[in-house]
């Protein structure tokens, strides 16, 4: 098997009592979809703080093409190409949408310093995150400030702006949170050709999207990984079955 | 797409006229008082310009900002002293009268001692923030007024305002010039941050840091970035402020002062280019009207301030050119 791209061993994480990370080990391999489900309160979230480094774990390690993560702080992070979205929409607001891109557009080329050359005139920052607008399908909305775009429209600004950053790995916290029905349907068309990018750690809570899509599944109860394995080994999994999936055993 | 003339420039170009067809009348009338009053205007609106770098563009409500004006009002005192006396500062080296060296030194010393402020600042936000900022200015405020050998509680007196070349400063009109153009200087400055890459990741830092570390741009940097260059241009109005009462006062570092440069802001438009210049009117106007009138013209002042917080955020510019769009 290929060096993981990112791989995570022995993580733990309390909050005073709770363990919110219990000794979690997990890796992303390229060219996949490794979902990662679990009940409200399982510590998805927890966990993807501390990948994206927004939390400091207690102990474990987190590896990013072979790098050791400790110590580097969420911008160092997506530098080296670990991109996120959220799972409460984070923009610039009164930004818009394009805006919200064109600073993606920058922070890859690695150039905030400059002080004087006006931004909006700047065709190296605008068109690259036009293109990104479009494969998302929201290029008509460019020009729309983040704060007055759809729930929805937000949820795919986010994505436009992690593709913007040509990661080397995606971690996406609920993109279809709140989407409806067609707008998870695209998504899930969308993320099942953008694996072959970067591999996407993805946490969700439509089952259909994480059947459809998931190459691995790992179920987190508790702040632990309960199983992991393919969609089938996972839906048939007795375990997964009592803990998750809301069956009697 | 996008309009050239707004409201907003329309707004702008109508103030930096004002501004300076006033006093120029008024030299032409025979009222120098009125030329002083226009460089107590322009001055200020520049310290709050550099203020608006921080607290507009980047979201960092800095309550020391004193510290800089003073600092730079006390760089252009001390080395028109040591000039006056032919006491060479330090080392052998000499002062100097001359204005645009007493700006470069009010300027680099304001940006070194704004790096460290800043970087120990910068780790607390919000209302820490504005208290740590405040500590450090009540620091060097402390330190001038018990530091006699230039002039402790009493200040420091300027005798011959200090000169510029081809520039007979002591007259008001010249002085104001000089001023005025320092203070488009400032706002080109601040105009031309605000839409740079630059700019793009210090509005990110005010609207959502979270954002800008997600995209790789760590906060830190940008706004301890921003607080420099924002304490530099604070500075240099500092220096023009001494010279202006020919005179370092204590009171330029107390924090009545960083007070009143946010005022500034607040009433005129924060993080609007031409905010600092519509505030600086208002409140130096205010003063001079109801100053005649009664000793408690502050109170008025506070009606208004009220009246902008609780009914008009974007302040006098925000009422007259709307929200700002960013595109």
């Amino acid at each position: 098997m290929a060096e993981p791209v990112l791989e995570i061993r022995d993580l733990r994480k309390s909050f005073g009592a709770l363990k919110a990370t219990d000794g979690v080990s997990l890796h992303l391999v390229s060219g996949e979809i490794h979902a990662l489900i679990g009940p409200n309160g399982a510590g998805k979230s927890t966990l993807i703080h501390q990948i994206s480094g927004s939390l400091t774990p207690d102990s474990g390690t987190i590896h990013f093409l072979g790098q050791d993560m400790a110590g580097l702080d969420m911008a160092a992070r997506a530098q080296l190409g670990l991109a996120r979205s959220f799972q409460t929409s984070s923009l610039a607001q009164e930004f818009s949408a394009l805006r919200n891109v064109m600073l993606a557009v920058q922070a890859r080329q690695g150039s905030s310093l400059r002080f004087f050359r006006p931004v909006m005139r700047d065709r190296s920052l605008a068109e690259p995150a036009m293109a990104m607008l479009e494969r998302v399908g929201l290029a008509d909305r460019a020009h729309v400030p983040a704060e007055e775009l759809s729930h929805g429209e937000r949820r795919q600004l986010e994505i436009a702006i992690a593709l913007a950053l040509g990661p080397k790995a995606f971690l996406l916290d609920e993109p279809m949170a709140g989407m409806g029905p067609e707008g998870s349907k695209n998504l899930t068309g969308f993320l099942d050709a953008l694996r072959r990018e970067a591999p996407i750690l993805l946490v969700e809570h439509d089952m259909d999207a994480v059947f459809a899509l998931a190459d691995r599944v790992s179920v987190l109860v508790y702040g632990r990984i309960i199983a992991t394995g393919k969609v089938d080994e996972i839906r048939n999994d007795p375990e997964v079955r009592r803990a998750y999936l809301g069956e009697p055993a | 797409m996008r309009q050239i003339v707004t409201r907003e420039a329309i707004t702008n170009a109508g103030l930096a006229l004002l501004l300076l067809v006033v006093p120029l009348a008024a030299s032409v009338m025979d009222e120098p008082f009125y030329v002083t009053l226009a460089t107590r205007i322009t001055v200020l609106a520049l310290a709050a310009v550099g203020l608006n770098i921080a607290l507009g563009l980047g979201g960092l409500v800095s309550f020391g900002h004193a510290a800089f004006f003073g600092l730079g009002g006390y760089a252009a005192g001390i080395l028109a002293t040591h000039a006056f006396n032919a006491q060479p500062l330090f080392l052998g080296i000499q002062a100097t009268t001359s204005m645009p060296a007493i700006w470069l030194v009010a300027v680099v010393a304001c940006g070194l001692v704004a790096l460290p402020v800043g970087a120990i600042s910068l780790r607390t936000s919000g209302v820490y923030f504005i208290m740590i900022t405040l500590a450090f200015a009540q620091m060097i405020y402390y330190f001038a007024i018990s530091w006699p050998a230039y002039g402790g509680q009493d200040g420091l007196s300027i005798y011959v305002r200090n000169t510029f070349p081809g520039a007979n400063t002591a007259q008001p009109l010249p002085f104001f010039l000089i001023c005025y153009g320092l203070l488009l200087l400032g706002l080109a400055l601040f105009w031309a941050l605000g839409g740079s890459r630059f700019g793009a990741a210090l509005h990110t830092a005010r609207q959502n840091a979270t954002r800008l570390a997600a995209v790789g741009i760590a906060p830190f940097k940008i706004r301890l970035t921003a607080f420099a260059i924002s304490a530099m241009v604070t500075g240099l109005a500092g220096a023009l402020f001494a010279d202006l009462n020919r005179f370092a006062s204590p009171s330029m570092l107390s924090w009545h002062m960083s007070g009143e440069l946010i005022v500034l802001i607040i009433l005129g438009g924060k993080g609007r280019l031409f905010g600092p210049v519509a505030g600086a009117m208002l409140y130096v106007l205010f003063e001079y009207a109801l100053g005649g009138i009664t000793e408690r013209w502050q109170l008025f002042l506070g009606l208004i301030l009220l009246g902008v917080v609780l009914f008009a955020r974007g302040g006098l510019m925000g009422l007259v050119a709307g929200k700002e769009r960013y595109g």
